[in-house]
């Protein structure tokens, strides 16, 4: 593997760029629009997703500013629906997947030696569709009748019978981002699948690699399902037909069986490749190989199967019969042994490793110790009969916020920090990494710990005003928020910095860092791998 | 340097994972689509699930045909309940002469309902039965029922509406209540597009919408 990396570092980008018209990036803007490139497509997919996150963001500080004392102060109930539910679609369809898929278009050609992804024309078009497809979501918030109020599962009836007319545009924006990560999911696929370098088996992917190609999969599985229903909904609106209105013989129950028939899925989607990015970083700043590497492979792919069979435990409270709610609260049970099992080896691999604890590593550590909470609340909420209580309180809305942001979005900054000097070439500023890991921390715990204890008293979710027991958690919380939000803004200086100036990074700037990636120079060059390595 | 593409090429005859990326792709493609179809299939699966099952409270939405061999389990009483609800933007009148009737299984009953438009439109109205405990829900036998068919009231129009039924003697011991829910959709909108197109097919125009019929 040495031979190569001295191979590719004696090539240095300089000569990359000016020999060929094809091998430096082009200029101007047109090298964004028209570029095939997975690095150019991945930094596209990446710097979208952080704007998602920052407009996604400001909609949750609308929410808590409403919510920092009891009353109605700053929004109407109708414009604070519409907050939830953008707010809701933007981090999840607009954050979170993006940021994933960015840096699967970064990393996985590189780390399974590969030159460019299987499809890059296709890759342009699956990033350029996104930016539209937003961009019509944001504009049904100054439509008349505003933008989507039904909250970010779109119940019928609801999205159907009492939308707002704009929900045709949310439905075409929906369809939009589904065909983007369809096509994402199906180049991913196809590039791991074949064009990884001799010698890399199966067995020798790295993680990041793998739990990306079982999320691939389960996008295709459970995507097509959402564009379904999604059609449904407007062929019920539009074309007359009854998929959702029991008055035509159609059943809204339906609707939710469908929806987090995709949903559950989803929610896994948004989680397995941090899983991955974890698994990378714990051993690098351990200095241990990472423990139980094929047992992490069967736990993840254990959990994608288990998401389909759990979707249920979404609806308790809809009727289900004593033997549904039985099995769905078993299956969604059972799905915490393999992810104990990855928390284990995580820890385990920490266990007497020589560790530091630059940025990506506090975020990482961070990562497993707040998902593990959020895991927790979810196995609570799979009681089923403790759900009847939870269902619709704060309470579900601490869980999946904890799985969420210090969870995958925690993941997310973590990779970033983790692979910064690898794609700007400088080392990110250290000290001010953990200024912002540190506000990061405090801020999530304030705003999100307090929402178990106000769920578990009884607020429920999606609503402007409360009683005003919950009047103090409510301001912590809120106050936790924009601690929270601001200091990404931090985040986004350290990267710019990064970018444009500090300590040059070397080929492998992390001691303990293993994998292709690391034996290209950095910054890397605008193509890597033209030539295969070889693994052993 | 040569070019990225032949790059590609040789990578992909090099490669440990030696396989055909357009293969890969047409697969993947249609799995979507599969998936996509699949996505509708489940309408018609839900309902069959349904149905086999019993959950959901659905009954059957074809007449009971009469067996005169059915016989009335004299021993045993069971209770039949019957709600009358609106859905939210429905305003006709809609309630059961009697809300509660006391029947022997086998036996048959006849319950009357009225529904009285107090608009000042025409309006076409359509009833959905739900019945509670759902796994009673196979053992109402309805021979005939308001909810096959529609109504439609000119305004300020009543009418008189049957249900006849009668109480498997099937019907498991420790079920003693069955609850007949009736939820009273407006269907105006959806029955006048609806009737357009079935009095093409069919110009007696005594066709029911597809999906309505369905139930």
């Amino acid at each position: 593997m040495s031979d190569i990396a001295q191979s590719t570092s004696q090539s240095p980008s300089k000569s990359d760029q000016s020999g060929h018209d094809h091998h430096g990036p082009a200029k101007g803007i047109t090298r964004w629009i028209y570029t095939t490139n997975h690095k150019d497509i991945g930094t596209l997919y990446l710097w979208f997703s952080f704007i998602m996150f920052l407009t996604g963001g400001c909609m949750a500080l609308v929410i808590r500013s409403e919510l920092f004392q009891p009353g109605l102060q700053l929004v109407q109930p109708e414009f604070f629906n519409q907050m939830t539910t953008m707010h809701g679609l933007i981090m999840v369809f607009g954050a979170v997947m993006p940021a994933f898929v960015g840096l699967a278009n970064w990393m996985i050609p590189m780390m399974v030696g590969a030159p460019d992804m299987a499809l890059p024309r296709m890759n342009n078009l699956s990033f350029w569709i996104l930016p539209f497809a937003f961009a019509m979501l944001l504009s049904t918030l100054l439509m008349e009748g505003g933008g989507p109020n039904f909250g970010w599962t779109f119940y019928a009836p609801l999205s159907t019978t009492y939308a707002p007319p704009s929900v045709t545009f949310f439905i075409f924006s929906v369809h939009m981002m589904g065909i983007s990560s369809i096509m994402g999911a199906i180049n991913v696929i196809a590039t791991i699948l074949n064009m990884r370098a001799p010698g890399m088996t199966l067995m020798k992917m790295p993680l990041f690699v793998w739990t990306w190609l079982i999320t691939a999969f389960l996008l295709i599985a459970v995507m097509p399902v959402l564009a379904g229903v999604i059609t449904m909904m407007l062929m019920d609106i539009h074309f007359g037909t009854s998929f959702f209105d029991a008055g035509g013989g159609g059943d809204p129950v339906l609707f939710q069986h469908l929806f987090w028939f995709f949903g559950h899925p989803e929610v896994y989607i948004m989680i397995l490749p941090a899983f991955g990015i974890i698994s990378h970083i714990v051993p690098a700043f351990s200095r241990k190989r990472l423990f139980g590497y094929a047992s992490m492979v069967y736990a993840t792919a254990s959990i994608a199967l288990l998401s389909f069979i759990v979707w249920a435990h979404h609806m308790f409270t809809v009727g289900l019969p004593l033997a549904g709610e039985l099995f769905f609260m078993y299956s969604t049970m059972l799905i915490a042994v393999p992810t104990g099992v990855k928390v284990f080896n995580w820890v385990s691999t920490m266990f007497r490793g020589a560790m530091t604890f630059e940025t990506p590593m506090l975020f990482a550590i961070g990562f497993i110790v707040l998902f593990t909470i959020g895991g927790f609340s979810g196995l609570m909420l799979a009681i089923s009969p403790a759900d009847f209580q939870y269902h619709d309180t704060y309470f579900v809305v601490a869980h999946f916020h904890y799985v969420l942001v210090p969870g995958a979005v925690f993941s997310i900054i973590a990779g970033a920090y983790y692979w910064l000097p690898k794609w700007t070439g400088h080392m990110y500023d250290e000290c001010l990494g953990k200024w912002h890991f540190w506000l990061s921390m405090i801020g999530v715990n304030l705003t999100f710990f307090p929402m178990h204890f106000i769920g578990l008293a009884g607020m429920p979710r999606r609503i402007p005003d409360y009683a005003l027991q919950f009047a103090d958690f409510n301001m912590i919380a809120s106050i936790g928020g924009f601690l929270f939000g601001f200091s990404q803004l931090l985040f986004l200086y350290i990267v710019i910095k990064c970018i444009r100036g500090g300590k040059q990074a070397e080929a492998n700037p992390w001691e303990g860092a293993e994998g292709l990636e690391w034996e290209v120079p950095s910054p890397a060059p605008y193509h890597t791998f033209s030539t295969p390595p070889e693994v052993k | 340097m040569s070019s990225p593409d032949s790059n590609r090429s040789q990578q992909v005859s090099n490669s440990g994972s030696a396989g055909n990326p357009i293969r890969t792709v047409k697969r993947l493609i249609l799995a979507s689509i599969g998936m996509f179809a699949f996505g509708f299939l489940l309408v018609p699966l839900y309902d069959v699930f349904c149905d086999i099952t019993g959950l959901n409270g659905k009954t059957s939405s074809k007449a009971y045909a009469t067996e005169d061999g059915l016989l009335v389990d004299k021993s045993r009483w069971v209770t039949v309940q019957f709600l009358t609800n609106k859905n939210a933007s429905m305003n006709w009148e809609f309630e059961a002469a009697e809300h509660k009737v006391r029947v022997h299984p086998g036996e048959l009953r006849k319950v009357s309902f009225t529904v009285i438009n107090p608009t000042t439109q025409r309006m076409t109205a359509q009833a959905v039965p739900s019945v509670s405990p759902s796994e009673g829900a196979e053992y109402l036998l309805k021979t005939q029922c308001f909810c096959f068919e529609q109504q439609e009231l000119s305004p300020g129009a009543n009418q008189q509406m049957t249900l006849l039924f009668r109480v498997d003697p099937k019907l498991p011991e420790h079920i003693g209540t069955l609850t007949l829910a009736y939820t009273l959709f407006d269907i105006t909108s959806s029955t006048d597009n609806a009737q357009a197109l079935a009095l093409l097919d069919n110009p007696t125009g005594l066709d029911q919408p597809t999906l309505a019929s369905d139930l």
